[in-house]
């Protein structure tokens, strides 16, 4: 439906976004995920209409978007700070957008119920925005921006400013409302977290550049590159050369005098290639004895253990110095633990538990 | 309460004392029975009637509200564009100079504006009376006016008229429907702030007044130069009393505001 060609945009000197084309589908939950300053925001403000492009065109539903103003636009945003107008009562925000397309009143009125009946703000209604707390402010901020039923809805860091719990439950109000309306979302955060809980496809960008666009589940399992492993969630590298030995199959000789890892990797290396194996803690097992069956074993001493109540994580440092994370679910009472400083472990993992990433 | 230090209280009695002495004596003595100025001869009103009777007072009156109501809403009106350009306006070209120069007149002393606006108007071969002096407080009280309302524009959340645009303004919509609104307290100081300036002007409005209009201040000056008489007296305790219920009416206003306001965001913490 959204369709970048090469979007180029450029402050004086600085390029906050290079060369860009990306799709976005239709009813799609897209994400924008990386870290501030990577050009995300930017992205966003030209589908709102507050930037134009440097270069390039941006296509919404088969139409060049670039001659269109933001007050134009089938596209709403939903601001940072929420931008709710303070002189006018929550009715009114939400109300604002209605009105300025000459809505017939009784028509306003029945859209305006909706959405605070979606929102679940019925007896705010009459309040003004100071008069409601944070969590209610970001309700009506939604209402407002969804009440015109944007074609795409823009969600500028929509919780940065709740606090933990509160977000956690946003975040799925906002997928059902995602369903329940069937919009198309377009949301820009720093939170991974955040980024995987609610978005279809996740973008992860990186200096004005989309590194990987992929579902959540494949960013996160099958990353393309070192920075998009190192971005989402915790990782270990462990650095290596590869050595083809069948059809994405590799042998990968990271310290000598020990064996080769051995790798299923979708990405193609050539022999002697460097590369890093990247591998997730909870993918990473801890046992006492070497298992038989493993494809990967490798000792080590443990140096540190993060008790954090549901999981642990031990931190090994192997014979090349590396520290590599391991994470165990705790089963058992504490006092149980098989496992304590300084103990010697043997870590294993299968050959399809990592990935294989040029350096 | 707690009590003040004898030094504490020697110093604010002077310093009052030396604020109000003056206007006290002035009060008390527009009550004098006496035509004597320092002689006090027993309390009367009867000044005050002498007052509504003198035409030339009146008439100086009328038109001294007259230009302080069209000058500070002009001034307030392009006081306010002129703050929002600067404000908002990006960089164009000049905009540090354009900036800098809103200032100036707020020091340049007061004979210098009168005078040049004096030769402009004789040079232009415009008539000195009501409008002359209307374009002469125009143009001082505008930089006060834009001064107060850019220090607002500067704190305002811009993306609240950027909300106002996604959600179908003009931009012209937006500014009336949101931005306005939102920064009216200090449109309406500003044109309290003109208003202010414009009633109490006298050396501004001597030079771009003509013989058909004089205001209040002039008249006032003038009557003083042929002696101090008790109307003048009266006069002046009207107009203290005018300023002072204003000022305290404004004081109360924006204190019942703010306490109401901290209620409600209390309110809205606590649920």
């Amino acid at each position: 439906m959204i369709h970048f060609q090469n979007v180029t945009k450029r402050y004086g000197d600085f390029t906050a976004i290079d060369d860009l084309t990306i799709g976005i589908y239709e009813k799609e939950f897209y994400a924008l995920l990386g870290p501030s300053g990577c050009g995300k925001t930017t992205l966003m403000r030209m589908l709102a209409g507050f930037e134009t492009p440097s270069e390039g065109t941006i296509h919404l539903a088969g139409q060049d978007i670039a001659p269109v103003p933001p007050n134009k636009r089938a596209v709403n945003m939903m601001f940072q700070s929420y931008a709710l107008f303070p002189h006018l009562s929550v009715w009114e925000n939400i109300a604002f957008g209605l009105k300025r397309e000459k809505m017939p009143k009784h028509d306003i009125n029945d859209r305006v119920e909706e959405m605070l009946r979606l929102t679940r703000l019925e007896q705010f209604a009459r309040r003004k925005p100071h008069q409601i707390s944070g969590g209610q402010r970001q309700r009506v901020a939604l209402a407002r921006s969804l009440a015109k039923h944007p074609k795409l809805l823009l969600l500028d860091e929509p919780l940065g400013a709740l606090d933990k719990k509160l977000r956690q439950e946003t975040q799925f109000e906002l997928m059902d409302i995602q369903e329940k309306t069937g919009t198309t979302f377009v949301i820009v955060t720093h939170d991974q977290e955040e980024a995987m809980t609610v978005a279809s496809r996740v973008a992860v960008m990186d200096h004005g550049k989309i590194i990987q666009v992929a579902t959540p589940d494949r960013i996160y399992e099958t990353p393309n590159s070192v920075y998009v492993a190192d971005f989402i969630g915790d990782v270990n590298l462990i650095e290596g050369t590869a050595k083809p030995n069948g059809s994405d199959s590799y042998a990968m000789s990271w310290h000598e005098g020990h064996e080769p890892l051995a790798v299923q990797s979708p990405n193609g290396f050539s022999d002697g290639q460097k590369c890093q194996l990247a591998i997730r803690p909870e993918k990473v097992s801890i046992s006492a004895v070497k298992p038989e069956t493993a494809d990967n074993a490798v000792q080590g001493k443990i140096l540190d253990i993060a008790y954090l109540g549901n999981i642990s994580t031990y931190h090994v440092e192997l014979p090349t110095g590396a520290v590599i994370k391991a994470q165990a679910a705790n089963t058992r009472r504490i006092a149980r633990r098989a496992f304590t400083w300084e103990d010697t472990v043997w870590l294993s993992w299968t050959a399809t538990a990592g990935v294989l990433l040029a350096d | 309460m707690k009590r003040l230090s004898w030094f504490n209280a020697v110093s604010l009695t002077l310093g009052f004392a030396f604020l109000y002495i003056p206007m006290v004596i002035l009060v008390i003595f527009s009550f004098n029975e006496s035509k004597l100025v320092t002689v006090w001869a027993g309390f009367s009103t009867k000044w005050y009637g002498e007052l509504m009777q003198n035409e030339a007072f009146l008439n100086a009156a009328w038109v001294t509200i007259k230009v302080a109501v069209f000058s500070s809403t002009i001034a307030t009106v392009l006081g306010t564009i002129a703050a929002y350009v600067l404000v908002r306006g990006g960089r164009f070209m000049g905009r540090t100079l354009f900036s800098g120069m809103i200032y100036a007149p707020l020091v340049m002393p007061e004979v210098i504006t009168g005078l040049s606006l004096l030769l402009l108007f004789i040079g232009i071969g415009l008539d000195r009376g009501v409008f002359t002096i209307v374009l002469a407080h125009t143009t001082f009280a505008m930089c006060y006016v834009s001064v107060v309302v850019s220090s607002r524009l500067v704190t305002f959340d811009r993306s609240l008229e950027e909300a106002a645009l996604d959600l179908g303004c003009s931009a012209s919509e937006a500014f009336r429907l949101v931005t306005l609104p939102i920064i009216a307290p200090a449109v309406i100081s500003g044109w309290l702030l003109a208003f202010t300036l414009s009633l109490d002007d006298l050396v501004i409005a001597s030079f771009t007044s003509g013989p058909s209009a004089t205001t209040l201040p002039i008249k006032i000056f003038s009557a003083v130069r042929l002696g101090v008489s008790p109307e003048i007296n009266a006069l002046s305790t009207i107009m203290i009393a005018i300023v002072t219920v204003g000022v305290i009416t404004a004081s109360l206003v924006t204190k019942r505001q703010v306490a109401k306001q901290k209620r409600e965001e209390m309110e809205a913490v606590r649920n």
